[in-house]
């Protein structure tokens, strides 16, 4: 017995045991806690700790937090906003990081490293007080504030003026720092999926009578639509659910999902319905990964690329 | 004399401190296969890359049909290239990439369909038009890049290594499917290659090129059978190299002292040569001859065969001279017994003509 064990061991084991620990973490990690969520989700409130039970009559559940997730204004309102803010993000991020991106690539050798560095600099210092910085330079008694407040003044007719800018505590702050925050993520598969482009097709593109404007949108920006979707994925989908920065910069009125669900679990200790929520929004971004994975099975389908 | 179809006058170009292409002059007519043939880092890409208009002259001028192409961008120039990579563009049909210089044409989408429909047959490749240039062979693929080069009708059809990519077998069919449709469309063509038997067959006319200045230009006979220098005898097939002194002239005829092979020869003379004049004699394998039996004549050596190669239908023989110095020999099997031949250690004797003797100066 032991034998064949071993036997079997060194003849598939390795590679099977290899195979299946990506998806025992995924197992573990991912889908048994996404199971129990779900479950929440269909669970009532209850006087205990934690704040939920299951039971109750046939079918065994209970779905009030979909309903009111369905008909309450407030929840919609802030997937919405959520969406909008991410889309926004997520633009912003590209137009910002597409150059970025073409001028790593066009860099000289020596310089590509030391830019490459620059843009994952940030990551080395804590994600929190990045953020506290931002309040800072936004807050109202700030130099920046005060600089671009007596520039306002300066501009506009004295009925304008302003004692200081709104700058804290809008939607346009949030966007602002997860754009910041999330710059990265756009510019590197950029990067890379620019940087495999062969620089002689831009030069046949030109030879054959195109304007380098022309070869932009003919060769470069076709050719990197794989980077642009897995850019625009690792920025749409964290910045969708993000909970830290309209947390810290945004304000109660334009309320994103995750704080949403945060304050569920952690003000109304309502849990069935923070479980739903989130359900609710891991299925929204399902879907556009899904999409993703199928465009990308559709370009290794397409072979090779080059 | 009206000028030529292309000029090239006095092109060097620099880069930093090293100088990629040296004074190049050339002239071209139009229709010609043209080669531009050397080792790598010759200059020969370099200079193509400046037809194209990707690289500026540093000094000189390139004149195309009476027109100064300094400054004309690559879009502008009536010059097309096929690139070494082919460069097709990956995200295109085999039909969008021939078409693809044709939507700067003032062309109504009629004709610019008939136009790719007739480039795809032209290089035969009509039932691939849906493809995408991964899904084809590198062979269909080169003859995409060439068709998608000359849809625009260029003045100019610059080939980068065109052949290089390509085996054995499919590389001698595509030379001459290039030739003939060189023949048919009329289009000049300059082709860069390291490769002198592809230049040979292709090229009207060659330029030989080395550390980024023009050796030699001439037709491919001509640089083959007169090479100009050492560096041109040696890059344009093999040849065996001996050290000569001049002892006497008559006429034509040059006697020579050949310390390798412990006798006088007889060659064709070379202009202004003078008695006591050191010089490289060089021979072409195949311009040697050898025998079992002395022969009769001038420029008879003994020798030992040393090495042989047999390839069927010819073979190439190492022979020691008395002087340890080694020849090579190439001899065509016209016979199919073999016991006429000569074998690994025979006695032979080696035999040329004075007039395939080439003298070159050091």
């Amino acid at each position: 017995m032991a034998g064949r064990l071993a036997a079997w061991f060194h003849r598939r084991g390795w590679s099977d045991l290899i195979v299946a620990l990506p998806y025992l973490w995924l197992v573990a990690l991912f889908l048994v806690p996404f199971l129990i969520v779900a479950a929440m989700s269909v669970a009532s409130q209850a006087p205990t700790a934690p704040p939920f039970a299951f039971g109750g009559d046939y079918p065994w559940i209970n779905p009030a937090a979909y309903v009111r997730l369905v008909t309450d204004d407030l929840y919609l309102r802030s997937f919405l906003i959520s969406l909008a803010n991410a889309g926004v993000a997520t633009a912003l991020c590209l137009l910002l990081g597409y150059p970025m991106a073409l001028g790593l690539t066009r860099a000289p050798r020596g310089w590509r490293t030391v830019l490459l560095m620059l843009v994952i600099l940030p990551f080395w210092t804590s994600f929190l007080l990045r953020v506290y910085a931002w309040m800072g330079l936004m807050g109202r008694s700030s130099w920046f504030n005060r600089m671009l407040t007596e520039g306002w003044n300066a501009l506009v007719p004295i009925d304008q003026a302003v004692a200081s800018v709104p700058l804290m505590n809008t939607n346009f702050a949030v966007v602002l720092v997860m754009v910041y925050t999330y710059l990265p993520f756009m510019i590197l598969p950029l990067y890379a999926s620019l940087e495999r482009l062969d620089p002689t097709l831009d030069e046949a593109a030109m030879d054959l009578g195109s304007r380098p404007a022309r070869v932009f949108l003919d060769v470069t920006l076709p050719q990197s639509v794989p980077g642009i979707v897995a850019g625009g994925l690792l920025v749409f989908i964290p910045a969708a659910g993000e909970l830290v920065i309209p947390t810290l910069v945004g304000n109660a009125g334009t309320p994103m999902i995750g704080r949403v669900i945060s304050d569920e679990f952690a003000q109304a200790r309502d849990w069935p319905m923070a479980s739903a929520l989130a359900v609710a929004l891991l299925v929204l971004m399902v879907v556009p990964t899904m999409l993703y994975g199928r465009h990308q099975a559709r370009a290794e389908g397409r072979g090779d690329p080059r | 004399m009206a000028a030529p179809f292309l000029r090239i006058e006095g092109v060097s170009k620099r880069f930093g401190t090293f100088e990629a292409v040296r004074d190049v002059t050339l002239s071209i007519d139009r229709g010609e296969i043209f080669a531009l043939l050397g080792g790598s880092g010759c200059g020969k890409t370099t200079l193509l890359r400046m037809l194209a208009g990707f690289e500026e002259p540093s000094a000189g001028r390139i004149h195309l049909d009476g027109q100064d192409m300094t400054g004309v961008p690559p879009w502008e120039r009536p010059v097309h290239m096929m690139f070494q990579s082919y460069a097709l563009f990956p995200h295109m049909t085999v039909e969008r990439n021939v078409g693809y210089g044709l939507k700067h044409e003032p062309m109504t989408a009629a004709q610019r369909a008939d136009r790719v429909r007739a480039m795809l047959d032209l290089v035969q490749l009509a039932p691939l038009a849906q493809r995408r240039p991964h899904q084809i062979s590198g062979g269909q693929r080169q003859r995409v890049a060439l068709a998608r080069a000359l849809a625009r009708q260029p003045k100019l059809l610059l080939l980068d290594e065109p052949l290089a990519a390509l085996d054995k077998k499919l590389r001698e069919h595509t030379q001459f499917e290039l030739m003939s449709i060189q023949e048919r469309t009329g289009v000049t063509f300059i082709v860069v290659t390291h490769d002198q038997e592809e230049a040979m067959t292709l090229a009207d006319r060659i330029a030989v090129m080395d550390r980024g200045a023009v050796q030699q230009v001439g037709p491919p006979a001509e640089v083959y059978e007169h090479p100009a220098s050492r560096f041109v005898a040696n890059f344009l097939g093999s040849m065996s190299q001996f050290d000569a002194v001049v002892t006497g002239i008559e006429g034509a005829t040059a006697r020579l002292e050949v310390p390798a092979f412990g006798t006088a020869i007889e060659a064709q003379a070379i202009p202004a040569i003078a008695p006591g004049e050191r010089l490289t004699l060089a021979l072409r394998p195949e311009k040697v001859a050898i025998h079992h039996d002395r022969p009769e004549g001038p420029n008879v050596v003994a020798g030992e065969v040393r090495d042989l190669a047999y390839f069927g239908k010819d073979s190439l023989y190492r022979v020691t001279l008395p002087t340890g110095e080694l020849i090579a020999v190439h001899a065509v099997n016209a016979r199919r017994k073999g016991d006429k031949r000569p074998d690994w250690h025979d006695r032979v004797w080696i035999r040329f003509d004075p007039a395939s003797a080439i003298l070159l100066r050091r």
